[in-house]
C-alpha cells in the first residue's frame, strides 16, 4: 500500500508526466476562463492525443485539466457575472456583487486559495476513500438520492429570506421548465409545443446564461460606467482575499469535506454542491445582510466545494464506471480510450495509476490556483473599464457560449428568452437562484422520487439514510426561523413586547404585476400541455404548476391583506436593450455568426462605446480572429447565414 | 371537372416525362461517373459525424477506429471527428441526412440509439438507413444476471423468475434494453422495468445496492464490472443473448461459451424453439442493436469504388493480431462485420412488418406504459 503510494509520487514527478500535465493544466485554464466550453471542451482537444499514449502520463495530461477546470470558471463568474459552468454557479452571485463594489481582486484572490485548499483537501479524502469507498457509494440508494435534491431544494427557502413566497413561485418555474422533455419514467415527451428543440429540454448552460449574465448586462448598460461602481484597490483587495481564506477557514474544511463526499456519489455532484454550501455559509452566518450583495462567504464556500468536488467525482467514475459529472464523463471516456476499464479492477489491479490520478489532481489543483492568483490581480482590472466598451465583447462571449450548448439557433433564442425573464426578475428582486436551482434539480428530483417509489414502495421511506437527509433538511428549514424567534422572545422581554412587532409590508410594482400575470398565465398553458400525459409522467409537472400557481397566489393574497409599498421599477431602457438583442441574434441567423458579431462590435464600439475608429476596429478583428481560431482549434460550428460561408469557408 | 382532371393527369405525364428524361440523363452521368469511380481517390480529410457526445461510447468507439482506417487507407487521410450529440443521436444522423456529401468525405458514426428510433417509426427521425451504406460494423454481446437471493444457480434463479415479479432497471421504454426485455417477457417473467437511469451503468449500480433483481449488461461492461460480482457470489449469470452467425441465426456467444443463449433457454423450458411476432421483435431489435450496435456508414450515391476501398481497408487491419490485441479491451473478443455482410444483416434488421410493429406497439402500451 505505501509503497504504491510512494512508487505513484514518484512517478508523478518525472519530466515528461509533470510536462504533460501542465500541458492539460494550461488547456484547462483557457477552456476553464472562456465560458460555455468548460471540460468537455478541453477533453475533446487532447482525446485525439490520447490513444497510445502511456496511461499514466496521459492520465496526468487529463488530470490536469479536470482540476482546473472548476478554477479557471471563476474569473468569468467573478469579473463578468457569467457562470462559465455549472461549477460557478452559486459563486456569480457573491462574487460578481463583489466585483462591482470594486472588490473583484479580493474576490478572485480567496475563491483561488480556497479552490487550492479544497482541491488538496478533496485529494487528501480520496487517498484513504477510495479503498473504502464501494460501500458507502452502494449505500445511497435512490431514495437517499431523491432526500439529497430535496436537501438541495430546501435551500431554496433559505435563500429567498423574506420574500418567500416569490422565492417558491421561482423555484416552481424553475422545476416546470427543467421537466420540459422527455420524462425519465415513461420517455413521453413533454411540453415541446412541437419545436425540436425542446425534446432534449433547455440547456443548463443557456439557462445559466440567460437567467445571470444577461440581465446584468443589459442592467449595466442602463446604468453606464464600468463594472466595479466604486473604486478599486486591487493589490490590497488581493492580499484581503488571502486574509478572508485564513479568517473563514472553518468554512473552507467544511465545505471541502461537504463537496468531496457528495461528488463520490453517482448522478448528483454538481448540481447541488454548489447550492448546499453555498446555503451553509448563509445559514452558519451570524450576520447574513451582506449575502448576495457581497458577501466573501459566498464566495470561499461554493469555491472550496467544487475543487473538492471534481476530486470526489473521481469515486464512481474510476470504481463503478458511472461518471458523476459531465467532466467525468468526459474523463471515463479518456479511460477507454487508454484501455482503462474502470471497475474493481482500478483499485485491485491498477492501484497504482489510480494514485497516479489523485496525486495528479493534487498536484493539478496546487499549479492551476497559483497561475490564477498571480493572474487575478491584473485581470481583475478589467473591472475598471468603462463597460460600454466590455459589453459587445461579452454578449458575444456569452452567445458563443449559448450557442455550443446544442449548436442550434434554439440556443441564442432560448438564451433570449430566458435573459427577459432574468431581467424581470433582477428588476423586480424575484429570487433568480431559486429559479436555477429548481431548474437543476428537477430532472433529478423527479427521476429519483420515481426510481425510489418503483424500486422499494413506501419502505424508501423509512431508510435510515432517508431519515437523516430528512432532519438535515428540518433543521435547515426552521433552525433559522427558531433561532430568529428566540431571539425576538429576548428582544420583547428586554424592551417591551410592543416594540418588536413590525410586520413589513410587501414591496410591489409593475413587473411584479407583469410577472403574476406571465406566470400564472405560463400555469394555465402548461397545465393544458400536460392534461395528456399518463399519471407517472404528468406528475412533476403538475406539481412544478402546483407550487408555481399557489406561492403566486399566496403572494398576491399577501399583497391584498397588508396594504403593499408601491415601488417604481423602470423597465423601458431594458426593453429597448433586449430588443437590441433581439435584433442581433436576427443578424448572426442571416448574414452569419462571425459576420454579424463583428459588424456588431464595430458600430457598438464605435457608436455607442465612442472608442476611437482604431481601436474599434482591432477590437472587432480581435472578435473574428477568436471566432474562426476557436472554430479551427475545437472543430466549433456556428450559425452559417449568407455571408459567413463565402467570407469564412 | 372532368377536362380539369384529364389536364393534371396530362400535366403530371408531361413532367413524368421530364423526370424520366433528367433520371436518363442523371443515369447517363452516374454511368460516366461510376466508370470514372474506377480510379476515384480518396479524400484527403474525411469528416466523421458521431452523433454523440465527446467522451461517450460510440465517440471513444470512433477515436479508437480512427487511426487504424486512416494508416490503412491509400493517402492515408485525415479523420476528423464531429461531434453532433443530441436527440439521443437523432439530431446528428438527422442533419447528416441533410448535409452529407456524397464524394466519400462524409461518414456516420451510428449505434442502437440511432438504429432504434428509426425502426420504431420515431417523428423526430428525418434520416432513412436506406438511404446509406455500411462499410462496417461492431458487434456486442451481453448477459442477462440476477440476484443469488432468486436462486443459487440459473436454473434455480431462472424458477424463482417465473413465480415472482422482478425488478429490473432499464433508460426508457424503447432504449438499448428493449430485446432483453422482450425476451424476458417471453420466457413468462414478471418484469417490472424502472425506467429513468441515465446509462447502463446507472442500472448496474441500482443491481449492486440491491435495489434490482436482474440486470444487464454488454459484454465489456459485464466482464470489467460484473464478473468479479459473480466470481464473489454477489451475481449469478442467467443466459446470454449470443451472436449472429453469417447466415442470421442466433448462436452461442464465443465470450461466454459455458453461457446458453436466450433460445437454448427458450428450447428447454418451452421444448420448442422461440417463434411468433415476439420472437420476431426480439430478432429484429437484437440483430440492429447488438449484432450491428455500431456501425460506420456513407451515403448512398457514394461510388462503389469508394465503399470498396473503406471496406477493403477495414478488412485488412481487422485480421492483424496488432488489432485484435488492441481491440480486446475496446470491442471485446468480438471481430468487426464488413462489406455485403453488414448489409445484408441491416436489410434484414431494419424492416419491420406492420403486425410485428403493432404487436410491439400493443406490448409496450400493457406492459410499459409507453406509446410509440
Amino acid at each position: 500500500m505505501l509503497d504504491i503510494l510512494l512508487s505513484s509520487l514518484g512517478q508523478l514527478f518525472t519530466l515528461s508526466h509533470l510536462l504533460f500535465m501542465v500541458l492539460g493544466v494550461l488547456v484547462g485554464l483557457v477552456v476553464g476562463i472562456i465560458p460555455g466550453l468548460g471540460g468537455i471542451a478541453g477533453m475533446s482537444l487532447l482525446l485525439p492525443f490520447l490513444y497510445g499514449m502511456e496511461p499514466a502520463v496521459a492520465l496526468g495530461m487529463l488530470m490536469g485539466l479536470v482540476a482546473v477546470i472548476p478554477t479557471g470558471d471563476t474569473f468569468a463568474s467573478v469579473l463578468l457575472g457569467i457562470p462559465g459552468s455549472s461549477a460557478s454557479q452559486a459563486t456569480v452571485i457573491d462574487g460578481f456583487s463583489l466585483a462591482k463594489r470594486g472588490q473583484a481582486a479580493r474576490a478572485l484572490s480567496s475563491a483561488f486559495l480556497s479552490s487550492m485548499i479544497g482541491g488538496l483537501i478533496g485529494a487528501v479524502i480520496l487517498t484513504g476513500f477510495i479503498l473504502i469507498a464501494r460501500p458507502l457509494v452502494l449505500s445511497f440508494s435512490s431514495s437517499e438520492l431523491f432526500m439529497l435534491t430535496l436537501l438541495g431544494l430546501s435551500m431554496v427557502a433559505v435563500l429567498s429570506g423574506r420574500d418567500l413566497f416569490k422565492g417558491l413561485a421561482a423555484c416552481g418555474l424553475g422545476l416546470l421548465v427543467g421537466a420540459i422533455g422527455m420524462a425519465p419514467a415513461t420517455g413521453e415527451f413533454r411540453m415541446n409545443f412541437g419545436l425540436d428543440y425542446l425534446y432534449d429540454g433547455l440547456p443548463l448552460v443557456v439557462v445559466g446564461l440567460g437567467i445571470f449574465a444577461l440581465p446584468e448586462i443589459v442592467d449595466l448598460l442602463v446604468k453606464r460606467g464600468a463594472i466595479a461602481e466604486e473604486p478599486c484597490q486591487l493589490g490590497k483587495g488581493w492580499r484581503q482575499g488571502i486574509r478572508d481564506v485564513r479568517e473563514q477557514r472553518g468554512i473552507v474544511a467544511r465545505c471541502a469535506a461537504i463537496g468531496s463526499l457528495i461528488g463520490t456519489i453517482p448522478g448528483l455532484a454538481g448540481s447541488v454542491v454548489d447550492w448546499l454550501t453555498y446555503g451553509h455559509a448563509v445559514q452558519s452566518a451570524k450576520d447574513k445582510s451582506e449575502f448576495g450583495k457581497g458577501d466573501i462567504r459566498g464566495v470561499i464556500a461554493p469555491e472550496s466545494a467544487n475543487n473538492a468536488c471534481a476530486c470526489g467525482a473521481m469515486v464512481p467514475t474510476l470504481l463503478f464506471g458511472v461518471p458523476g459529472s459531465g467532466t467525468a464523463a468526459v474523463f471515463l471516456g479518456g479511460l477507454l480510450l487508454l484501455g482503462l476499464q474502470p471497475g474493481v479492477g482500478m483499485i485491485e489491479t491498477h492501484l497504482d495509476l489510480t494514485y497516479t490520478i489523485i496525486w495528479s489532481l493534487a498536484l493539478a489543483n496546487i499549479l492551476g490556483a497559483a497561475l490564477c492568483l498571480v493572474l487575478a490581480r491584473p485581470v481583475a482590472s478589467l473591472t475598471r473599464v468603462p463597460f460600454a466598451t466590455l459589453a459587445p465583447l461579452i454578449t458575444v462571449l456569452i452567445m458563443f457560449a449559448a450557442f455550443q450548448a446544442t449548436r442550434s439557433t434554439g440556443d441564442l433564442l432560448a438564451l433570449g428568452a430566458v435573459g427577459i425573464l432574468g431581467v424581470l426578475f433582477k428588476q423586480a428582486n424575484w429570487s433568480r437562484p431559486a429559479f436555477l436551482i429548481g431548474f437543476v434539480l428537477a430532472p433529478g428530483a423527479e427521476g429519483y422520487f420515481y426510481q425510489a417509489v418503483q424500486f422499494q414502495g413506501t419502505e424508501a421511506f423509512m431508510r435510515p439514510g432517508v431519515l437523516i437527509i430528512c432532519a438535515l433538511i428540518l433543521a435547515a428549514l426552521f433552525i433559522p426561523l427558531l433561532r430568529s424567534l428566540w431571539v425576538k422572545r429576548r428582544q420583547a422581554s428586554s424592551v417591551g413586547a410592543a416594540s418588536t412587532v413590525r410586520t413589513e409590508p410587501p414591496a410591489l410594482g409593475v413587473i411584479d404585476v407583469v410577472l403574476f400575470i406571465t406566470l400564472l398565465g405560463t400555469a394555465i398553458v402548461a397545465w393544458i400541455d400536460v392534461a395528456d400525459l399518463t399519471l407517472i409522467g404528468g406528475i412533476m409537472p403538475r406539481l412544478a404548476i402546483a407550487i408555481l400557481a399557489v406561492s403566486c397566489l399566496m403572494e398576491i393574497a399577501r399583497c391584498l391583506m397588508h396594504r403593499p409599498q408601491w415601488q417604481h421599477q423602470a423597465i423601458g431602457l431594458h426593453g429597448l436593450w433586449l430588443a437590441g438583442f433581439f435584433t442581433l441574434v436576427g443578424a448572426m441567423l442571416l448574414l452569419g455568426f462571425i459576420t454579424a458579431a463583428t459588424l456588431f462590435c464595430l458600430v457598438f464600439l464605435l457608436a455607442i462605446a465612442r472608442l476611437k475608429p482604431w481601436v474599434a476596429a482591432v477590437m472587432a478583428f480581435g472578435v473574428t480572429a477568436f471566432l474562426v481560431g476557436m472554430a479551427e482549434f475545437l472543430t466549433l460550428t456556428y450559425p452559417s447565414g449568407l455571408i459567413d460561408p463565402w467570407l469564412f469557408g | 371537372m372532368n377536362i380539369q382532371k384529364t389536364a393534371t393527369s396530362s400535366h403530371s405525364l408531361g413532367l413524368l416525362k421530364r423526370a424520366a428524361l433528367v433520371g436518363l440523363a442523371i443515369t447517363g452521368l452516374g454511368l460516366t461517373t461510376s466508370v470514372q469511380a474506377q480510379d476515384v481517390e480518396v479524400p484527403g480529410n474525411i469528416k466523421w459525424t458521431i452523433p454523440f457526445g465527446v467522451g461517450g461510447g460510440t465517440d471513444v468507439w470512433a477515436r479508437f477506429f480512427s487511426p487504424w482506417l486512416s494508416e490503412s487507407l491509400p493517402g492515408e487521410p485525415t479523420i476528423m471527428i464531429d461531434n453532433v450529440p443530441g436527440g439521443g443521436s437523432i439530431n446528428g444522423a438527422n442533419l447528416f441526412a441533410v448535409r452529407a456529401k456524397s464524394d466519400g468525405s462524409d461518414w456516420l458514426g451510428t449505434s442502437a440509439s440511432t438504429q432504434y428510433p428509426a425502426m420504431l417509426d420515431d417523428p423526430r427521425v428525418r434520416y432513412d438507413y436506406s438511404d446509406w451504406t455500411p462499410i462496417l460494423a461492431t458487434p456486442t454481446g451481453g448477459v442477462v444476471y440476477a440476484q443469488p437471493s432468486l436462486g443459487e444457480s440459473a436454473d434455480t434463479a431462472l424458477d424463482a423468475l417465473l413465480e415472482q415479479p422482478v425488478k429490473l432497471a432499464a433508460q426508457n421504454p424503447t432504449g438499448v434494453e428493449l430485446p432483453v426485455l422482450i425476451a424476458l417477457d417471453m420466457l413468462g417473467a414478471d418484469v417490472q422495468a424502472v425506467f429513468g437511469m441515465r446509462s447502463r451503468g446507472e442500472g448496474r449500480l441500482a443491481f449492486e445496492r440491491g435495489e434490482a433483481d436482474i440486470d444487464f449488461q454488454t459484454t465489456s461492461a459485464y466482464l470489467s464490472n460484473v464478473k468479479p460480482l459473480v466470481e464473489a457470489g454477489k451475481a449469478v449469470p442467467l443466459f446470454s443473448l449470443g451472436v449472429l452467425n453469417d447466415e442470421g441465426k442466433i448462436v452461442r456467444d464465443p465470450t461466454f461459451p459455458d453461457l446458453p443463449t436466450f433460445n437454448e433457454v427458450y428450447q428447454a423450458r418451452y421444448d420448442e424453439a422461440p417463434s411468433g411476432n415476439e420472437y420476431e421483435a426480439f430478432r429484429k431489435f437484437f440483430a440492429s442493436g447488438y449484432a450491428l450496435q455500431k456501425l460506420i456508414m456513407v451515403p448512398k450515391d457514394t461510388p462503389q469504388a469508394l465503399i470498396d476501398t473503406y471496406r477493403q481497408a477495414a478488412r485488412d487491419f481487422v485480421d492483424t493480431e496488432e488489432f485484435k490485441e488492441a481491440a480486446e479491451t475496446q470491442l471485446g473478443p468480438y471481430t468487426p462485420v464488413i462489406g455485403d455482410t453488414v448489409q445484408r444483416h441491416l436489410d434484414d434488421a431494419m424492416s419491420i412488418d406492420d403486425a410485428t410493429r403493432d404487436w410491439l406497439a400493443d406490448w409496450l402500451e400493457s406492459e410499459h406504459d409507453a406509446k410509440i
